[in-house]
């Protein structure tokens, strides 16, 4: 057995066969619903016959992922931003680290949701308060994974350090950095993801402004168009996805040559 | 009690590199390290053998600096000290070259220069042909071997081992005490080396030190009268084994 026939067996035929199963479960449904409900569940096919296959639809599915898009990568860029210099302030002194963990933890455990009105009355319904929204909930991966990151360095490569009389910034150029590297990138994955998530979701609930997927995914909800809500879904998960992946390749590419948790054989 | 040199290789200078001058070592309530008096200088390799938690470690982080005593001090004749680990603790993002090079890179040494004297600490551990490769790429023994390398970059006065073969199979073991062997002569740093193994300790060195535990006290030592350099076949002659059965002897009482 070759190479490529081991990976359809072993990688590709077991999720494939749980996808079949699904949509032949999502066709049987759709077959027992009474005529007049049909319209509340489109055919998987109907996705592509009766939504992308309409111009305008598609390009205002492709518009309003691009405005989430940027709304996540902005808020992203945030919550690398004040998530890195907090990790590393955190890792430079125990009292800063008790100081902040809490709050840290705080903007994990707030819901979203909870906080999104407020942000509408205070910066607006634009870009600016979507950007906010992605930041907050992208913010905590992004503290707590470099955090951990700096502070399992290696014990003894930090006597080196010592003993070198190495100054505060060298140790974390050339110590603390490269060994948080894994843990940064697990973060920036979570935090990409999450980003999306936030985008989405914001944008869903400020109910206004300029239009990305959460608001085209309640404008469809609103008319009943079904393949049209699913076409909008399915590119919200696949920009999921595309980030994700985005990332994990990042990762892989940098630290998949050392470091096991990205790659590399033990 | 204080080991002076007598038997070692090399010149004797009038104040040794480094000097205990009763120092012990608590943490809280607990004494980790009794006061004692202890020297090594150039050209003289103490081993310090005994039972786990006697404070053989507390004593090498002493020795180097990087913890204080709380009783008596320790007397530096020099600022240039060279510390092996127990783990090779190499930097997994950094080929075998660049990790060597570390400690000359934090001490601001040329890049020429530091070339220079990674070529030669390579060569003389025997990882010249492992230059590009990854720590995780290596075997025990040949991280050992950078491990050892990266300190010898600085050429250190004084050599600070913690167990350093202590992970290590028996054949890679005597490999690497021959290496360790062949650097001392060569280098004629001070040597002090903390380690498990008896027959390790009376093989390398020129004075061997029996602790206690608990709280770690020195409780006997022995000057190793035999011949530099020596081969492994001196493991297993009748000399050998009469100061070796000593050592351990004492090492049973201190237990």
């Amino acid at each position: 057995m070759n190479k490529v026939t081991r990976w359809l067996l072993k990688s590709f035929l077991p999720p494939f066969g749980v996808f079949c199963t699904f949509i032949a479960l999502w066709y049987a449904v759709r077959a027992v619903l009474p005529d007049n409900r049909k319209i509340l569940l489109a055919a998987p096919h109907q996705i592509f016959t009766e939504a992308l296959s309409d111009e305008k639809v598609r390009s205002d599915i492709l518009s309003a992922t691009w405005t989430t898009l940027e709304a996540a990568l902005i808020g992203l860029g945030v919550a690398i931003v004040i998530g890195l210099t907090m990790a590393v302030l955190m890792s430079q002194a125990k009292w800063i680290e008790r100081s902040f963990y809490p709050w840290a933890i705080f903007l994990q455990t707030v819901p979203i949701l909870a906080l999104v009105p407020l942000i509408g009355m205070w910066f607006g319904f634009e870009l600016f308060a979507r950007v906010v929204v992605c930041a907050i909930i992208a913010m905590f991966p992004m503290i707590i994974n470099p955090l951990n990151g700096f502070l399992s360095a290696d014990r003894g490569l930090h006597d080196l350090f010592t003993l070198a009389g190495t100054s505060k910034a060298t140790r974390m150029a050339k110590l603390l950095g490269p060994s948080a590297l894994p843990d940064i990138f697990v973060g920036l994955q979570t935090a990409a993801g999450l980003a999306v998530v936030g985008a989405t979701v914001g944008d869903f609930f400020f109910g206004r402004g300029p239009r990305g997927l959460g608001l085209l995914i309640n404008f469809y909800r609103s008319r009943v168009q079904t393949a049209e809500l699913f076409a909008t879904i399915l590119a919200t998960c696949l920009l999921g996805l595309v980030i994700f992946w985005f990332f994990g390749a990042l990762g892989r590419r940098v630290v998949g040559k050392w470091s096991p948790a990205w790659g590399a054989p033990r | 009690m204080t080991v002076t040199a007598t038997s070692g290789v090399g010149g004797v200078t009038k104040r040794p590199l480094v000097a205990f001058k009763g120092v012990g070592r608590t943490f809280g309530e607990v004494e980790a390290l009794a006061p004692c008096d202890l020297a090594v200088d150039r050209g003289e390799f103490v081993s310090i053998v005994g039972p786990s938690g006697c404070g053989k470690s507390t004593l090498l982080r002493l020795a180097s600096n990087l913890d204080q005593p709380t009783a008596g001090g320790i007397e530096f004749a020099t600022d240039s000290i060279g510390y092996v680990f127990q783990d090779a603790t190499l930097m997994p993002w950094r080929n075998v070259r660049r990790n060597v090079g570390l400690l000359a890179e934090l001490s601001g040494m040329s890049k020429a220069r530091t070339r220079e004297a990674v070529d030669e600490a390579l060569a003389t551990v025997g990882l010249s042909d492992f230059d590009d490769h990854l720590p995780r790429q290596l075997s025990g023994g040949m991280k050992m071997r950078a491990s050892l390398a990266r300190s010898l970059v600085l050429k250190p006065e004084v050599f600070l081992f913690d167990e350093p073969f202590g992970a290590l199979d028996e054949i890679t073991r005597g490999r690497l005490n021959l290496v360790l062997q062949d650097l001392f002569l060569a280098e004629r740093f001070a040597g002090l080396f903390v380690t498990h193994s008896v027959e390790e300790a009376v093989f390398l060195s020129t004075h061997v030190v029996v602790m206690s535990a608990r709280p770690g006290r020195i409780v006997a030592e022995y000057d190793i009268p035999f011949d530099f350099p020596r081969s492994l076949d001196l493991r297993y002659t009748a000399e050998f084994a009469e100061l070796a059965g000593a050592v351990a002897k004492s090492l049973e009482e201190a237990s």
